[in-house]
């Protein structure tokens, strides 16, 4: 039986979501464009180098906030409902999404205010050109802080969702283990409760008042403070369904099944766990925090590392298992066996290979001293094209062909295109990210319109500049293509007639090492929630409470227009 | 649970993968010296930095010395380092151990200086403090590397390092000529 028969409710809220999701990932990619060849140099034509910060902004929420949160919540609501085997509570699940959706429409109409000259709306000017990290005191219009606690809530209200449809799965099956995709989604969405308290508290209880007037100064050290505290878990967040993928239905489309489950949970609640704890890393070089709390969130960092490298066994063996199913022999050559032009496999196997190269940028990041080479350089984007751009944005556009046709009853068409996409994808980040991990090195700053300075040149550590500019553009315009190409597919697959059979389904099979095997203790989401709230009580106690000790608005900054 | 002996050989290298990252690291700081930007720099009303009157030397930023040692205050405000941008370069001496003092006007900025490891941020209300020396004289890049606003990309200025002796030298000869400008000025009059 094909998923959207079964769960026909279910199915639509996913194409919404789904929909909307694609919308922010092609808007979203031409500001990528236009970025790419400007900061460049190869064509500053579309935006005066004032405006590129728009843009810059527009390409961060769309994609870093809109495109994820929506295509996480269609992928949770099709993984909880197949796994549970009942429809998603709807008018929760609605809610959110409209919810979501209304925040979406007001952050993005403050920040294209912007590129239209700021008109003053309620006493505001429209414009919102603070970047995805919003740091006060560069202040945006208040829409924008409230679009993004509305599309916060949302999330939050979706989550709710898949509880209460496990709590009515309990009650009718007491007593049974909570079903892997479930568990998964469960498990996350927990850490995004306890990560995002943070920016909800910096944009609600400061942010919002504070643009509209009603209280003159916050906290610039704080609010960053608040907002870190979530801007490292919301990688996770973003990372977490991208393993679910990967732990699920990647061995499947193999032609075997999951190594462990066991595992599987081990490895979610360990993210449970650390995903939190660990925001000082991106405050290395702040002042005005202890180096001591800088080093107890290095050290958790790096154990954060644990959860990755399981992973990275368990999909590889996962992987094999299904190759010599398939009849695969020899030590390497068992790679040649598996489906490379089926469009979803080869997708999720070439991000999750990328996602290995950016974990290893990302433990120079995590390097509390080496740090200090690559902070704020272009490195740091370079980094996170791999994690959000390609691990989570490549499984994402992979599993969508082989999702939506389950959503839809409709073969996917143009597989020509598909294909081919995650390779472009795959060579384009390959050109751009590498650039930018070496301009970094040499110290040319991201976000930048124009990384060229009067008074000194910089010098390539590892081939030059003018090479480096080169790919990065190329490189930007080929994910531009892979992009466009992707959206094709859905779109042409969107809007076809439902006839002949699917050649996929939603069954997972049973893993070789099943859940009988693991600790009943792993599903106590209790204990590990308590835990998870301990060790962030430890990390951020003691600095949130010598920042506050002075006044919650002091040392107070105004706002200041950008 | 059963594990599998092949993920528990891979389970002791990833810890012993981790524990070694962290070792690298403490050794970094505690024996190298790497020290991080913490919080001795203390705080300051961004407000009063704007106006000029917090009643220290970032009122005048500049290069002074302070208990034998050069220390560099410096403001960073929409879109330009007092001093650092333009005509007015950070001049500091080779082979000497320079503290660098920085604070904000108004919104976030970075202060970095490029292929060194002064990188810190800069943020209204509080006080970044890196210690640094050049070994090496010559013309350093200096950037903000953190958006400012609309005319970000233009906030970058340069660190001027000059041979010890010499530095003392110019150091005189600019106290010596703008001795010399007032003794004009108060001439004309």
């Amino acid at each position: 039986m094909v998923f959207v028969d079964s769960y026909p409710k279910t199915s639509k809220l996913v194409r919404s979501e789904f929909l909307v999701s694609f919308i922010a990932l092609g808007i979203g990619a031409l500001f990528g464009v236009i970025q790419a060849l400007h900061r460049t140099g190869v064509f500053r034509g579309f935006v005066s180098s004032a405006d590129y910060y728009t843009i810059l902004t527009g390409h961060g929420v769309l994609l870093a906030l809109v495109f994820t949160t929506f295509f996480i919540a269609g992928l949770f609501a099709w993984a909880v409902t197949n796994s549970l085997e009942r429809e998603l509570p709807q008018r929760i699940a609605w809610s959110a999404f409209w919810l979501m959706l209304t925040g979406t429409v007001l952050a993005a109409v403050s920040i294209i205010g912007g590129i239209v000259g700021s008109p003053s709306i309620l006493g505001h000017d429209l414009e919102a050109d603070v970047l995805f990290t919003f740091y006060a005191p560069m202040k945006a219009h208040p829409a924008f802080y409230i679009g993004a606690a509305l599309i916060i809530v949302g999330s939050w209200i979706a989550g709710l969702a898949y509880f209460k449809s496990l709590w009515e799965w309990r009650s009718e099956n007491p007593g049974e283990r909570i079903p892997l995709q479930t568990f998964m989604v469960l498990t996350t969405m927990l850490m995004w409760y306890i990560s995002t308290i943070g920016v909800a508290v910096e944009v609600v209880a400061f942010l919002i008042p504070w643009s509209l007037g009603l209280i003159q100064n916050v906290d610039p050290l704080l609010t960053r403070t608040l907002f870190w505290y979530f801007g490292h878990p919301v990688v996770y967040f973003w990372l977490m369904p991208a393993y679910l993928v990967w732990y699920t239905i990647l061995p499947k489309l193999a032609g075997g099944r999951l190594f462990s489950d066991p595992l599987a949970r081990v490895v979610f609640v360990a993210f449970l766990l650390l995903s939190t704890p660990v925001g000082f890393h991106h405050q290395y070089t702040d002042p005005g925090i202890p180096s001591g709390y800088k080093f107890i969130a290095m050290t958790n960092t790096m154990f954060l590392l644990l959860p990755s490298l399981l992973t990275a066994f368990t999909v590889v063996a996962s992987v094999e298992h299904g190759a010599r199913q398939r009849g695969a022999k020899g030590y390497l050559s068992w790679l040649r066996d598996l489906p490379w032009d089926k469009p979803a496999f080869a997708g999720c196997m070439l991000a999750g290979l990328m996602f290995a190269a950016g974990g290893f940028s990302g433990m120079i990041n995590a390097g509390m001293n080496i740090n200090y080479l690559i902070h704020n350089t272009i490195w740091v984007p370079g980094h996170f094209h791999l994690t959000v751009g390609t691990a989570f944005a490549l499984t994402a556009m992979a599993i969508s062909y082989w999702l939506v046709p389950q959503i839809t009853g409709k073969k996917l068409r143009q597989r020509g295109l598909a294909v081919f996409q995650p390779y472009v994808w795959f060579v384009g980040m390959a050109v751009m990210s590498n650039a930018m991990h070496r301009a970094g090195l040499a110290g040319i700053p991201r976000r930048t319109a124009e990384p060229t300075y009067d008074e000194f040149a910089f010098e390539g550590v590892a081939g030059t500049v003018g090479e480096m500019r080169l790919q990065i553009a190329i490189g930007g315009f080929l994910l531009f293509v892979g992009a466009a190409m992707f959206l094709i597919v859905m779109a042409d697959t969107l809007l076809a007639r439902r006839g002949g059979t699917l050649s996929v389904n939603s069954n997972i099979p049973e893993p070789l090492s099943g859940p009988d095997h693991s600790p009943r203790i792993l599903d106590n989401y209790k204990l590990w929630t308590a835990i998870a709230l301990l060790l962030i009580v430890i990390a951020y106690g003691p600095p949130l409470a010598s920042m506050v000790a002075d006044g919650l608005f002091a040392p107070g900054s105004p706002p200041i227009p950008v | 649970m059963q594990v599998h002996r092949f993920e528990k050989v891979w389970l002791g290298a990833a810890i012993l993968l981790i524990v070694g990252f962290i070792a690298t690291i403490a050794y970094g700081s505690v024996g190298v010296g790497v020290g991080m930007v913490g919080d001795s720099g203390g705080q300051i009303s961004a407000e009063a930095v704007q106006n000029g009157n917090t009643g220290t030397q970032f009122d005048d930023p500049g290069v002074v010395k302070e208990d034998g040692q050069y220390v560099v205050y410096v403001v960073a405000r929409q879109f330009q380092f007092s001093p650092g941008t333009g005509d007015t370069p950070i001049r500091v001496p080779a082979g000497e151990n320079v503290t660098f003092r920085v604070t904000s006007a108004d919104v976030v900025h970075g202060f970095s200086v490029v292929e060194t490891n002064i990188n810190t941020m800069v943020i209204p209300g509080q006080v970044s403090e890196v210690s640094a020396r050049f070994n090496e004289p010559g013309t350093y890049g200096l950037i903000c590397h953190e958006y400012c606003g609309a005319a970000h990309h233009t906030m970058g200025g340069s660190v001027e390092v000059v041979p010890p002796e010499e530095y003392d030298m110019q150091q005189e000869n600019i106290d010596q000529s703008a001795d010399d400008a007032q003794a004009q000025e108060e001439a004309d009059q």
